[in-house]
């Protein structure tokens, strides 16, 4: 299996990302906020042998606003600190990969760089990061350090200039946040008795970072990790949000609706990659799709002894309280139909899929027991676990390279 | 006839992270910074049924003249996430972790450790640290923006404030009816407003309320604003003091303080830390004890610990040769940078270091021997057990935060061979009874404020 084959991911969001999911029989509401809960979930998509997990967070609750709390009752509301549920499943998960979503609006760069760099160390170079940008008032106010100007929805041109600005400052966070993970060399650690030191303080450097924003030190309090530079991923939808994943990104995970629209989101993100100077590595492009499978037992009409059909469910839940309505494509059919979009995508050029399950306690079974399955019947998939040790294998990502800064270190030397 | 039962010593094991005690050359010196390390301790600890396990922290490089300081152990995990992660490989202890009240905005701390209570079930703490340097600001958005005198302020303001959030929802927030779809028993859940001096929030907080309701507290503090601080809003504060008299004296003052601000005697606990050497002879212990602190007193140590007092360069002066004459330079930019300054009052300090070196007839070196720290606990675990047992029962603490110079396993022989002393003479429980931190420190579960009482506290 080369290393640009299709690679899966599974975003994690409560009981799923349908609004009445937490109804069904199968669901857990009163363990959402337990640890054995995302235990189970993330064991179960590592088993199925997906390649990463993102877990939804926020500085504010979920709603049905845009940009506003709401004040519905019959939904799932509140959620724990995503790196924290990543800390706490990395020491009972191997292989499959952690990219918690943590907001870099309001937040300090420094404490989320050895924030990710430690969940590298105790996943053993699992870890990623999935940037959110933050323009909800709301959740400025709940931090309480600056105001947002009033806008009328999104397509209020002063919401377009917040947006930018945001982007700018999110995209000189993620820069902290990188040059800080290379602010350690992977070799300063040295334990030479000989001359006294536990450290050769040549080679742990300040970032010295001065922007528009911000001016942050350095270095970090925490050594190189393993992965040295863990992954950064971006969900994005328009052009503002393409440029911070040219800019900053290793993964971009985008909502084509279609096809036709998937090749035009293709163009754009490598056009945002031109605009955005990008050296190294080009984007990773993703398609999200929020997924909900057939029950197993196969349809009537195949000769199966039924189950409940994925469209049926969609349209009985829908009914239940507020419908589905996602950013993302939705898909509701057999794993054989769903398997087909996966595969048309990935020959467009898409490197993998985010799945959404509808219902996490329904879907991420099926998915890790139908879906994968039937991809690698298509041969898409690998039978065996990916033998990649780090996120970054297990992506197909080249190792990082050495510390930014170590180059300095050599033409000092050499000077 | 039924008798009091003993008084239990609380233990807490500690990964102190940065310092110039851990010996790295040791021959079983292990990682400052793998998981397997914490794992260690932490699973230690459990198997000899401490409290809880402690982590230190530090948000800026050691600096000597503006040069990263080489010579002390250096790198550490962030606290929440190695704490988290702890809470896969244990089932028992606490989790305590230092964060700093100064560099984090009380709705993300609030969020933070709540969720690892949830994530723990029920076993977080938060030993709240502030500082105020611009040397640690320069890491961050804001700066090292505090005066010295405020922080405090702040610091009050923020636990306050913190506390308001783990108390926005209610116990029974969450409904979860399938049948009737009612997942929330309020639309409003988790609303809060704080406005205050120091911070202006307001809104709906997004973690529910957890195990312990409201996460374990820890403090230190030794001047008078720092022991109402903590006599106020503490469950534990460590203690400076190791010596019997001053336990006491200390002891007695924090309770005391605790009573005026209407709090029993059992709601708060006080901790000094301490060191220990075992051997199987007393002669033994002592020198171990005495081989450690040659190895933990390098002329690099040496010199730092009186450059931080005095300010200055002194590598122009001999180890060997006498204390220096010349007076600290306060005024001068700061020379070491990143370290705990725990002297009160530099010109103080030298002029008893010098008296002290007159007396004995020191040389600096000698003047450094004489007064660097030692463990409080060197003999055979039975004299251990008795000592640190006599300390507790006579009211000098109600436990002790142990580390070692041994990373990670340095505390494997306190647990093979002091505990099962403690636990025979039923100073310290066999099993642990209870699921929580606040069970194991037998602490009351928190009554949650009504989400629009005023709290006491600083908050205008």
């Amino acid at each position: 299996m080369t290393s640009n084959r299709l690679r899966i991911g599974v975003a994690l969001e409560g009981a799923g990302w349908h609004p009445a999911a937490w109804r069904e029989p199968s669901a857990r509401p009163q363990d959402l906020f337990t640890p054995q809960y995302w235990v189970d979930l993330v064991r179960t998509a590592e088993a199925g042998l997906v390649d990463f997990v993102t877990i939804e967070d926020s500085l504010a609750l979920q709603s049905s606003e845009f940009l506003s709390p709401d004040d519905r009752t019959d939904e799932v509301r509140g959620r724990l600190d995503a790196v924290l549920i990543a800390s706490r499943v990395a020491p009972v998960t191997s292989r499959i990969g952690l990219i918690p979503t943590a907001t870099v609006t309001h937040t300090e760069p420094f404490h989320l760089s050895k924030a990710i760099a430690t969940l590298d160390f105790t996943s053993e170079g699992r870890a990623g990061w999935q940037v959110k940008v933050s323009g909800r008032p709301d959740e400025a106010a709940h931090v309480g350090r600056r105001a947002y100007p009033e806008v009328d929805g999104p397509d209020d041109p002063a919401f377009g200039a917040l947006v930018t600005e945001l982007f700018d400052e999110a995209a000189d966070a993620v820069e902290v946040v990188r040059r800080l993970w290379d602010s350690w060399e992977d070799d300063a650690e040295i334990r030479d008795a000989a001359t006294d030191r536990f450290l050769d303080a040549d080679k742990v450097h300040q970032i010295d970072f001065e922007g528009r924003f911000f001016s942050v030190r350095g270095p970090s309090i925490t050594p190189r990790s393993p992965q040295g530079q863990p992954v950064v991923a971006a969900l994005a939808h328009a052009a503002v949000p393409y440029l911070l994943a040219a800019r900053q990104a290793d993964l971009v995970f985008t909502t084509p609706a279609d096809a036709d629209h998937a090749r035009t989101i293709l163009n754009e993100v490598r056009a945002a990659e031109i605009t955005a100077a990008r050296n190294g590595e080009p984007l990773q492009v993703y398609a999200d799709l929020v997924v909900l499978l057939d029950a197993p037992g196969g349809r009537p009409e195949d000769g199966g002894d039924g189950g409940e059909r994925a469209v049926d469910r969609l349209a009985r839940l829908d009914a239940l309280g507020r419908p589905l309505a996602s950013d993302a494509r939705i898909v509701a059919g057999s794993a054989a139909e769903v398997a087909d979009i996966v595969a048309e995508l990935h020959a467009l050029g898409y490197t993998g899929v985010r799945l959404r399950p509808g219902v996490v306690t329904d879907d991420l079974p099926r998915i890790a027991d139908q879906l994968i399955p039937a991809l690698q019947q298509r041969g898409l998939l690998p039978d065996d676990a990916d033998t990649a040790e780090t996120l970054r294998g297990l992506l197909g990502l080249p190792d990082a390279a050495p510390s930014r800064y170590a180059a300095t270190t050599t033409a000092a030397a050499t000077a | 006839m039924t008798s009091t039962p003993r008084k239990q010593i609380i233990l807490a094991a500690y990964v102190g992270g940065v310092n110039e005690h851990t010996a790295w050359e040791h021959p079983d010196a292990g990682s400052q910074i793998a998981f397997s390390t914490f794992r260690h301790v932490a699973q230690t600890a459990e198997r000899g049924r401490f409290d809880y396990f402690f982590l230190a922290e530090g948000l800026a490089l050691r600096a000597r003249d503006g040069r990263i300081f080489d010579h002390d152990i250096a790198g550490r995990p962030d606290t929440l996430p190695v704490l988290a992660a702890l809470a896969a490989v244990t089932e028992h202890i606490g989790l305590v972790g230092t964060l700093n009240a100064t560099f984090n905005e009380p709705y993300e701390l609030a969020r933070q450790i709540a969720s690892l209570d949830h994530l723990s079930g029920g076993r977080a703490g938060w030993n709240v640290v502030t500082s105020f340097d611009a040397f640690t600001g320069a890491n961050f958005r804001r700066g090292g923006f505090l005066p010295h005198a405020d922080r405090y302020v702040r610091a009050e303001e923020t636990v306050a404030t913190i506390r308001e959030l783990w108390d926005a929802w209610a116990q029974d927030a969450i409904v979860a009816d399938k049948a009737s779809g009612q997942f929330l028993r309020e639309a409003d859940a988790g609303a809060f407003a704080h406005h205050g001096s120091q911070f202006d929030t307001e809104g709906r907080f997004t973690v529910p309320r957890s195990p312990q309701g409201r996460p374990v507290i820890v403090q230190a503090g030794v001047s008078p604003q720092g022991r109402d601080f903590a006599a106020s809003t503490a469950d534990a504060i460590f203690s400076p003091y190791s010596t019997l008299a001053e336990g006491q004296a200390f002891y007695a003052d924090i309770k005391e303080r605790a009573a005026r601000f209407g709090r029993g005697p059992d709601e708060i606990k006080i901790l000094p830390s301490a060191g220990f050497v075992l051997g199987d002879t007393h002669a033994e212990a002592e020198e171990k004890a005495r081989h450690i602190k040659e190895q933990q007193l390098s002329d690099k140590t040496i010199r730092v610990t009186f450059e931080q007092v005095w300010n200055r360069d002194l590598s122009g002066f001999d180890l060997d040769g006498p204390v220096p004459g010349i007076d600290p330079d306060p005024e001068a930019p700061t020379f070491i940078q990143g370290r705990a300054f725990i002297f009160q009052d530099r010109f103080q300090t030298v002029r008893s270091w010098r008296e002290l070196a007159d007396e004995r007839g020191l040389t600096f070196r000698g003047l450094a021997h004489a007064v660097a720290r030692e463990a409080n606990y060197v003999g055979t675990p039975a004299q251990v057990a008795d000592q640190l047992d006599a300390f507790v029962q006579q009211d000098g603490a109600d436990g002790v935060v142990i580390g070692s110079h041994v990373v990670p396993s340095g505390i494997d022989e306190f647990v093979d061979r002091v505990v099962p002393l403690l636990q025979e003479r039923g100073s310290l429980r066999t099993e642990y009874s209870g699921t929580t931190l606040r069970d194991n420190l037998g602490l009351p579960v928190p009554v949650r404020a009504a989400a629009d009482a005023e709290l006491a506290g600083a908050c205008a």
